[in-house]
C-alpha cells in the first residue's frame, strides 16, 4: 500500500507492525515444529502413556504471551480508529457520492455541482465524503487514501479523503453488486486548492449550448434519441436520472465507471455497443447513421 | 465365546443389498455415504475454482461471462461451506464417534439416516440450478437488497435450499450431543473422552444454536422474494443489515464449526505419529469448547466496514482477538506433543505438518481482521480471500486429507500406496501456497473480490497467473490422491487392525469393524484405552465369560454423562425405509415451492404427516426383530 493520506500512513504502520510480529510469530512456531520432527530419539514402550513435560509451556506459548501481544495490539487499534476515522467536525468541503448499479454519481451540495466516476478534491484538505446507494450495497474503496466504506440503500455512511500531494487516485466498489461489479471503478483527482475551486465552479455552470451547426445537429441527435431518458445534460431538455451525468462529460478522464478511456474512439464504440462492453449494463445499444454519430460525438466532446 | 460371536452376527447380520442400500442405520455405512457425497461435491467445487482461475488469469478474460462467474463463485463458496466441509466432518463423525467411544451406533440411528437422505436430497436440489442455468449469483453470503430485489429463482434455490439443509445439519448435531453424552463404553469419563469427539461436541452445540438463526434469514428472505414482506427494506421500516447480522451470527460460528471437527482430527493424529500422550489433554478440551462458545461473540468483525458505532466494533474487536487464544493453546500442545514424541512421518501426518504451517498462517492474517482499520481497508478484497483460503482449506481441507489416509485403512481395510501419498502431499502443499499466497499481495494492492475481471497495468497480472498456475498444481495433487485412495480399496495390502499403533477404540476391533463394532463393549481406564494392552486383554477376557456382549439384539450400553457409569442396555432400532421416504417427502414440498406449485407444495405436506405417521406406528415387527 502506498499511503497517500494521514489514514493509509496510519494503516500502513499497522500493517507493517503486524507483518513483523507475525513473521517472527511463524519463525518461532517453524522453529519448533522443526526441532520436534528432526530430533530424533527413542522413546521406550512404557513412557508414552505418560503426557510429556509441556503444559507449562502451553500455558505460557498458548496463554500468556498472546494475551500479552493481543492486549498492545489493542491498545494500537483503539488509537488508530480516530486517526482512520477523523471526527466529522474537522471537515471542510462535503461530497455526496451516490452507488448505483454500476457507477457512482458525484454532487457538490456546496454549489450543486453534479458529474460522475470522479471525485475532485484539495490537497491537503479534510472531505467529508458522504455515501449512500439507490440500489444494492456497494462499497467505496480508495485504497490509496482511506479504508473502504459501504454504500447502503437508506442510510448514509461517512469516509474522510483528505490527501497529502496531488495525484489521480483509482477506487473500485468493493462489495459484490451483481453482473458489472468488476467494472465500477472511479477516480479521485486531488489537486492544487485554485485549480480545484476553478473546477468545480465549472462543474456547476451548464453545458455550453452549441457553438456551430454540427454541434447543433449533435444536441437535436441526443435530445431526439433515447439518451435523454436516462442521461442530463444541465442546461437543456435532457433530465434523465438514471444514467451518469453528461454535462461535462468531455472533462472526464474515463467513461463507464473508469472502464474504457475517455477518447473519442472508445466513446464511439461505447455509444453503439456497450453491451460488448460491459456486459448486462443498463445501456442500450444505440442505431445512428454514421453522420448522426460523427454529430453526436462531435457535440459530446464539446461539452468541457 | 464362539456362540456369543455367533448370534451377534446372526442378531445384527444385513438383510438384501437392496434394503441395505435403502433403510440401513448403520451409522458406519451412513458415514461412509456422508464421506463420499461430500467428496463429489468438494471436486465441483474445485472446478468450479479452477475455472473462476482460467478465467482471472489474464486481465480482461472472455472465458466466462460476467452472470456465469457470478453463478460459479456463488456455487464454489455454496458448495464448499454447505455441501462439502459440514458433511464430510459429519462423515467422520458418524463414522467414528460410536467406534471411539465404544458404542454400537448413534443414540438416534434412524434420524442418522434421515439426516443423510436430506443432505443428499438438498444438494441435489441446490445442484439442479446449476442444471438449469439458475445458480444462485450473489455469493455464499447472499447480501439483500442484491438478493431479495433480483427476479427468477436462482436465489431461491439459495434460500429454500439452505432452510432444506438445515434440517439435515440440525438433526446430526443434536444425535452428536446425546450419543456423546449418553453412550460412552464404561469408565469413559468425561477427561477421557477422545478429542475428535470433544470436537465433535463443541461443533454440535455450535450448530444447534447457528443454524437456526441461518434458517430465519432464508426464511425472512423467502417471505421477502415470493410473498411480498419487507424484512430488509429501509423505505418500510426494515433494515438491510439485519440480513448480515442474522447471517453472520451464523456464519461466524460456522468458521468454527467447520474448524474444530477438522482439529479433532488433528489432535487425534498427531499423539499417534508422536507416539506419545497428548500433553496438556484438559487445556485442548477446554479451548474445544471455549472457541465454540468465543465463535458467537464475534460476528461483528465481518461487518466492520458498513458503518456501525465505534464503541460496538471495538467491544467485537477485543472479543475476535480473544479467540486466538484456545487456537494458541491447540497449537503449542500439538507441537509439545511432538516435541516430546517419536516423530514417524507418514502421508497423514505429513498433512498434519502441513496443516500446523498453513494454518499458523491464516491464524494470523486472522487476527489482523480484529485490528479495526487494517479490517476496513482489506476486507472484501483479495487480502480475505487469502486469509479464509488458510484458515479453511488449511485448517480443514489439510486435517481432512489427513484424516482420509488415516482411518481408510479402518474404514476398507487396505493400505494406500505410501510413495503416492507423499507425493500427492507435496502437490497439494506446493500448489495451496502457490495459489493463495499470492492473493495477500494482490489484496493489499487493492484487488477486490468477486470480480470477474480487472484491468490491466495494475501491478495484479503476475501474482493472478501465479495463482491460476497454483491452482492447476493443487487439482493435480487432488486428483493424485483420488486415484490413490481407489487404487487402495481394491489393490492395497491388507492393513491389519491396528497399522498405525493408535490410542483409541476404533483401532481395537477389526479393520473394517464388524457391523456390531465390538464383540463386547469396552471398559475403558484412560484417555488412551487402545494403549492399555492389559485392559483391552481384559475386554477378551469378558468376551470369553460373556460379560457385555449384549447378544440378544441390536443392543448397546446407556452410561451417565460425566463418570459413563454403566445405567442401562439399549435396544437400538433396526433397519427402516421410513427416513428415506420422509427425505422424498420433503424434497416434494420443497420443489412444490422452488417451482410455486402449491399443489405439489400440499402434496408433499401430506406426505411428510404420512411419513412420519409411518416412522412413529408402533409395527410389530421390529419387536419380533428384538424379540
Amino acid at each position: 500500500m502506498l499511503a497517500h493520506s494521514g489514514p493509509v500512513g496510519t494503516i500502513d504502520t499497522l500493517w507493517w507492525v503486524m507483518f513483523v510480529g507475525s513473521a517472527i510469530v511463524f519463525a518461532v512456531v517453524v522453529a519448533l515444529l522443526a526441532v520436534g520432527l528432526l530430533r530424533r530419539r527413542a522413546i521406550p514402550p512404557e513412557q508414552r502413556r505418560r503426557p510429556g513435560p509441556g503444559t507449562t509451556f502451553v500455558v505460557i506459548a498458548g496463554v500468556v504471551v498472546p494475551t500479552i501481544v493481543l492486549v498492545a495490539l489493542f491498545v494500537l487499534t483503539v488509537d488508530a480508529l480516530p486517526k482512520t476515522s477523523p471526527a466529522l467536525g474537522t471537515t471542510r468541503l462535503a461530497v455526496d457520492v451516490v452507488g448505483r448499479e454500476w457507477f457512482w454519481d458525484v454532487s457538490y451540495p456546496s454549489n450543486g455541482a453534479r458529474t460522475a466516476n470522479e471525485i475532485h478534491i484539495p490537497v491537503g484538505v479534510p472531505v467529508d465524503i458522504r455515501v449512500t446507494s439507490a440500489d444494492v450495497i456497494h462499497s467505496l474503496w480508495v485504497p490509496e487514501l482511506n479504508r473502504k466504506i459501504d454504500v447502503i440503500p437508506g442510510q448514509t455512511n461517512h469516509v474522510v479523503f483528505d490527501a497529502r500531494s496531488r495525484g489521480v487516485f483509482r477506487g473500485q466498489c468493493a462489495e459484490f453488486c451483481g453482473l458489472q461489479h468488476a467494472h465500477m471503478a472511479l477516480y479521485v483527482v486531488a489537486e492544487p486548492k485554485a485549480k480545484f475551486d476553478e473546477w468545480l465552479a465549472r462543474m456547476a455552470a451548464p453545458a455550453p449550448p452549441p457553438a456551430n451547426a454540427d454541434l447543433e445537429r449533435g444536441q437535436q441527435v441526443l435530445l431526439s434519441s433515447a439518451c435523454e431518458y436516462c442521461h442530463r445534460i444541465a442546461g437543456t431538455n435532457a433530465t434523465g436520472t438514471i444514467g451518469p451525468d453528461l454535462t461535462h462529460l468531455a472533462s472526464r478522464l474515463s467513461l463507464a465507471a473508469a472502464t474504457i478511456p475517455n477518447t473519442r474512439g472508445y466513446l464511439a464504440g461505447w455509444i453503439l455497443d456497450p453491451q460488448h462492453i460491459k456486459p448486462g449494463n443498463r445501456m442500450p445499444a444505440t442505431n445512428l447513421s454514421g453522420p448522426e454519430l460523427q454529430s453526436l460525438l462531435d457535440y459530446l466532446e464539446s461539452l468541457h | 465365546m464362539v456362540a456369543n460371536i455367533e448370534r451377534l452376527e446372526r442378531n445384527w447380520a444385513e438383510p438384501g443389498r437392496l434394503v441395505t442400500a435403502i433403510a440401513t442405520v448403520d451409522h458406519k455405512k451412513i458415514g461412509v455415504r456422508y464421506l463420499v457425497t461430500a467428496s463429489v461435491f468438494f471436486v465441483l467445487a474445485g472446478l468450479e475454482a479452477v475455472a473462476l482461475r482460467a478465467q482471472l488469469a489474464t486481465p480482461n478474460e472472455r472465458l466466462l461471462s460476467p452472470e456465469a462467474y457470478d453463478q460459479l463463485f456463488s456455487m464454489h463458496g455454496i458448495t464448499m461451506i454447505f455441501l462439502f466441509v459440514t458433511p464430510m466432518l459429519s462423515g467422520f463423525g458418524n463414522y467414528l464417534v460410536p467406534l471411539q467411544i465404544g458404542s454400537r451406533d448413534m443414540a438416534f440411528p434412524r434420524l442418522n439416516a434421515f439426516g443423510y437422505w436430506v443432505f443428499l436430497a438438498s444438494g441435489l436440489f441446490i445442484y439442479s440450478s446449476l442444471v438449469l442455468g439458475r445458480a444462485p449469483d450473489a455469493g455464499w453470503f447472499n447480501y439483500v437488497p442484491l438478493s431479495s430485489g433480483s427476479h427468477g429463482v436462482n436465489i431461491d434455490f439459495y434460500g429454500l435450499g439452505l432452510i432444506f439443509l438445515g434440517i439435515s445439519t440440525t438433526a446430526g448435531a443434536i444425535n452428536f450431543i446425546v450419543t456423546i453424552f449418553r453412550m460412552r463404553a464404561p469408565g469413559m469419563s468425561l477427561n477421557r473422552i477422545p478429542l475428535f469427539c470433544w470436537a465433535v461436541l463443541a461443533t454440535s452445540f455450535s450448530i444447534v444454536f447457528a443454524i437456526p438463526s441461518l434458517s430465519a434469514d432464508c426464511l425472512l428472505l423467502e417471505l421477502s422474494r415470493k410473498w411480498g414482506y419487507h424484512f430488509f427494506d429501509k423505505a418500510t421500516g426494515g433494515d438491510p443489515l439485519l440480513w448480515q447480522h442474522l447471517f453472520w451470527i451464523f456464519g461466524h460460528p460456522d468458521v468454527y464449526i467447520i474448524f474444530l471437527p477438522a482439529v479433532g482430527i488433528v489432535s487425534s493424529i498427531v499423539p499417534v505419529f508422536s507416539q506419545r500422550r497428548m500433553v496438556a489433554y484438559n487445556l485442548v478440551a477446554l479451548a474445544t469448547m471455549a472457541t465454540g462458545f468465543l465463535g458467537f461473540g464475534v460476528w461483528v468483525h465481518h461487518m466492520f466496514a458498513v458503518g456501525l458505532p465505534q464503541v460496538t466494533m471495538t467491544f467485537f474487536a477485543a472479543a475476535s482477538m480473544a479467540i486466538a487464544i484456545p487456537s494458541g493453546i491447540q497449537i503449542f500442545a500439538w507441537i509439545a506433543t511432538i516435541i516430546g514424541g517419536t516423530p514417524v512421518l507418514r502421508t497423514p501426518f505429513l498433512f498434519i505438518v502441513g496443516f500446523i504451517v498453513v494454518f499458523v498462517i491464516g491464524g494470523l492474517s486472522g487476527v489482523m481482521f480484529a485490528v479495526i482499520p487494517f479490517d476496513q481497508q482489506v476486507t472484501d478484497s483479495y487480502f480475505v480471500v487469502a486469509h479464509f483460503h488458510y484458515v479453511l482449506f488449511g485448517g480443514a481441507v489439510f486435517p481432512i486429507l489427513a484424516g482420509i489416509h488415516y482411518w481408510l485403512p479402518k474404514i476398507s481395510g487396505r493400505m494406500f500406496s505410501e510413495r503416492v501419498g507423499v507425493a500427492s502431499f507435496w502437490l497439494v502443499f506446493v500448489g495451496f501456497n502457490l495459489t493463495f499466497f499470492p492473493m495477500h499481495i494482490s489484496g493489499l494492492l487493492g484487488m477486490p473480490r468477486r470480480v470477474y475481471t480487472y484491468p490491466d497495468h495494475m501491478g495484479w497480472n503476475v501474482l493472478n497467473l501465479l495463482s491460476t498456475i497454483g491452482g492447476v498444481v493443487l487439482a493435480c495433487g487432488i486428483l493424485v490422491i483420488i486415484v490413490n485412495i481407489l487404487w487402495s480399496t481394491r489393490f492395497g495390502a491388507a492393513a491389519g487392525d491396528d497399522p498405525w499403533n493408535a490410542n483409541t477404540l476404533e483401532w481395537s476391533t477389526t479393520s473394517p469393524p464388524p457391523h456390531y463394532n465390538f464383540a463386547t463393549i469396552p471398559v475403558v481406564r484412560s484417555a488412551d484405552p487402545n494403549w492399555d494392552r492389559r485392559d483391552r486383554e481384559e475386554d477378551q477376557r469378558r468376551l470369553e465369560r460373556g460379560e457385555l456382549v449384549l447378544a440378544d439384539g441390536h443392543e448397546t450400553v446407556a452410561t451417565s454423562e460425566v463418570d459413563a457409569e454403566l445405567e442401562h442396555v439399549l435396544r437400538m432400532p433396526g433397519d427402516s425405509p421410513w427416513p428415506l421416504l420422509l427425505a422424498i417427502a420433503l424434497t416434494v414440498f420443497f420443489v412444490g415451492l422452488i417451482s410455486s406449485s402449491n399443489v405439489t407444495a400440499w402434496i408433499g405436506v401430506a406426505a411428510v404427516v404420512i411419513a412420519l405417521g409411518g416412522w412413529h406406528f408402533p409395527w410389530t415387527s421390529d419387536e419380533e426383530v428384538l424379540a
